[in-house]
């Protein structure tokens, strides 16, 4: 299969134009405006529509008007501008409306800068918005990942009539790398026979809502929803695992560190030092059990918890995961700066001594 | 024997949960029967809005989606631009529309998105309470301006149908009421002609109709409509407020 | 010409707005009926004065009156 450079923003905004995606709404924001540019030429041209809204607000809502009448509909934005979009996610939740909204992470918190964080762990998988929801989370850790994630996300959004994310950070949606163009592993898709996009001869109205105003109506939409949260656990959990089997201290990162931390242990190796990688990929559902597990086995001594976060975000998933097994440390690096390779190993070295 | 009139078709069954002799009720109804006599219900998508009319997603026979506060347009646009051929509309009061949906509905009227608003004006928050509302008329008492709107506090009223018309998408706005037969006639032909310039894609139209309060208000429905035409009527004036073709 | 107004009394709020649009002012609040909502609903007095105008059916905010002719 022939390969394209390609920038990681563009990569993800073709990604979406292949896997169907009938719409695209969105606002310029650094470090992701390549997405809405890419989209406004190429989606029309494809035969689809795209808006530049007045907001990440309007964006977001354009998602849920469309998405509720049945199409493919996506949104991107950073950190600032998914905070404005955490209304219409719940809502998009509530709703049960299948979309796609991409998130390249910058600095925070408020303005922050421009530059690549991890600061959006919690606002992603712990539902920003308001009620008890969840959306699927995938953070790829390059360029491939993130168009092979972008491609597969409107299909998990569609089967579970629920918004996904995929969570990037700014240097995956600004550097360029060369990528193939993979085809999507089919899901049996059932039909949008509940969406609102005009009757049509049918029998009844279809709704889209999520209010419920009678309390035993809500409580019973929120054990639906509950359910069907329970049936993406199972089922969309995904995790990477890297020389784990005999390692002595396993590191936890996902995204841009995650493929630092490679180079990180390949060099640790070559020093003698055991190090694994575990990374998560679906930061929700959080790959709970196999961590556990890991942490179990009696040749890890300890945990190394790597991420562009002030003060760790995903390190709660990974203490409750790690459940008291084993110590936990953690490395951040905020501010948009970026962990290297070298930090993270005399880290992990100083970590290693500290439990011996 | 013959029919001369009956609950349109557009209409569903479930009851009405507005207050007695609110103006919604005769509104929906006018967007029903427009609808219905233009042959739209089948095709046809509205947006409801949050506040007193939220459950307005139960009380039409077309498809409908319940939308954020203020976000209706947004949400239109969403269907609109994805469904182009058929009629789509939002419903909305003066909080949604006016106060926190300010920026979508500018921007919609801008886009010249080709759907139609209703936009119920009845000067007040209904479902919250009686609080102000951007249309609360300089004097009138809201629970958050227990003396009375003033100018110093809250400024003066907005009139949106007049704002939105500086903007060339918006391509017709008419301001009405329901209060009598004579302006229910046009207040029905407004809204008919929103929606046949709408199927007609020439931009966007806007109906901004008047409306009463009872509740709120403090009054009967019969005196609310006297103050409605007293008063609302003086400072939001009735009629045509642009009629502009394709823009 | 025979008219006929039939009024969906159950769901009569008895706002009075159809009492006012009346041009033969037959139609009238009926005080001495409670509706299952605590309303008194809306009436006609002498069906033989209506001209089925269908004014009272128009106003109706909760579309509760049909009106026939023959």
């Amino acid at each position: 299969m022939e390969k394209e450079l390609r920038k990681g923003n563009e990569a993800m905004a073709e990604a979406a134009i292949r896997a169907g995606c009938d719409c695209f709404f969105g606002y310029p924001i650094t470090p992701q405006s390549e997405i809405p540019e890419y989209m406004s030429s190429h989606l029309p041209a494809a035969g689809g529509e795209f808006v530049q809204s007045e907001s990440e607000i309007a964006a977001i809502n354009m998602v849920y008007g469309a998405a509720g009448a049945g199409m493919r509909a996506m949104t991107s934005s950073s950190s600032p501008g998914i905070s404005l979009k955490q209304e219409g996610i719940t809502y998009l939740a509530g709703a049960e409306l299948p979309a796609v909204i991409i998130n390249c992470m910058r600095g925070g918190p408020g303005l922050g800068t421009i530059q690549p964080a991890q600061g959006d762990y919690y606002q992603a998988t712990r539902g920003g918005g308001n009620g008890d929801y969840r959306t699927v989370v995938l953070a790829p850790s390059n360029v491939q990942e993130a168009a092979d994630f972008v491609q597969e996300a409107f299909d998990i959004a569609d089967l579970y009539r629920n918004p996904v994310m995929v969570l990037a950070d700014g240097l995956i949606g600004q550097m360029m790398e060369p990528i193939e163009w993979h085809p999507v592993k089919k899901r049996g898709l059932p039909p949008k026979d509940w969406a609102a996009g005009g009757r049509k001869g049918r029998a009844h109205t279809n709704i889209i809502n999520s209010l419920f105003i009678d309390p035993e109506a809500c409580n019973n939409h929120n054990d639906h929803l509950t359910e069907k949260y329970a049936e993406m656990g199972q089922n969309e959990v995904r995790w990477d695992e890297k020389d784990c089997k005999d390692a002595d201290l396993i590191i936890t990162a996902y995204g841009t560190p995650a493929r630092i931390a490679l180079t990180a242990i390949e060099n640790l190796r070559a020093e003698g030092i055991k190090v694994g990688l575990f990374r998560p990929i679906t930061l929700w559902p959080f790959p709970e059990k196999a961590l556990h597990a890991l942490a179990e086995q009696d040749h890890v001594k300890v945990i190394l918890d790597v991420e562009m976060s002030a003060t760790g975000q995903m390190l709660d998933d990974v203490r409750l995961a790690v459940d008291g097994q084993k110590p936990v440390r953690y490395l951040g690096r905020a501010g948009g700066t970026i962990p290297t390779a070298e930090e993270m190993a005399e880290f992990a070295k100083k970590a290693l001594k500290e439990v011996d | 024997m013959a029919i001369v009139y009956q609950k349109s078709a557009g209409l569903s069954d479930k009851e009405l949960h507005y207050c007695s002799g609110c103006h919604h009720g005769i509104i929906q109804k006018l967007v029903a029967e427009v609808m219905e006599e233009l042959g739209l219900l089948d095709e046809a998508i509205g947006v409801s809005p949050v506040g007193c009319s939220t459950f307005t997603y139960n009380y039409f026979t077309c498809d409908m989606q319940q939308a954020a506060h203020g976000r209706a347009p947004a949400v239109a646009t969403g269907i609109k631009r994805t469904h182009p051929n058929q009629a789509v509309f939002t419903y909305q009061g003066d909080g949604d529309l006016a106060s926190i949906g300010a920026a979508e509905i500018v921007h919609t009227a801008m886009r010249g998105e080709k759907f139609t608003t209703i936009f119920v004006n009845n000067a007040i928050y209904g479902m919250t309470g009686g609080q102000m509302a951007p249309t609360t008329l300089i004097g009138q008492k809201s629970t958050t301006c227990k003396g009375g709107r003033t100018v110093e506090q809250a400024g003066m009223p907005m009139r949106v149908a007049e704002l939105l018309s500086t903007l060339d998408g918006c391509v017709y706005a008419e301001r009405v009421c329901v209060t009598d037969i004579a302006n229910i006639n046009k207040a029905k032909r407004a809204i008919r002609k929103a929606f046949e310039k709408q199927m007609n894609n020439d931009g966007f139209t806007f109906i901004e109709v008047l409306s009463t309060c009872p509740t709120n208000w403090g009054m009967t429905p019969v005196k609310a409509s006297e103050w409605l035409k007293e008063n609302m009527a003086a400072y939001y004036p009735l009629g045509v407020v642009k009629d502009s073709n394709i823009f | 010409m025979t008219a006929k107004v039939t009024f969906n009394s159950d769901r009569c709020k008895g706002c009075e707005l159809c009492t006012t649009v009346c041009p033969k002012y037959i139609v009238v609040i009926d005080k001495t009926v409670t509706n299952c909502k605590g309303y008194h609903p809306a009436m006609v007095t002498d069906i033989t004065q209506c001209i089925a105008c269908a004014s009272c059916a128009k106003i109706c905010p909760d579309s509760i009156i049909t009106v026939e002719k023959f």
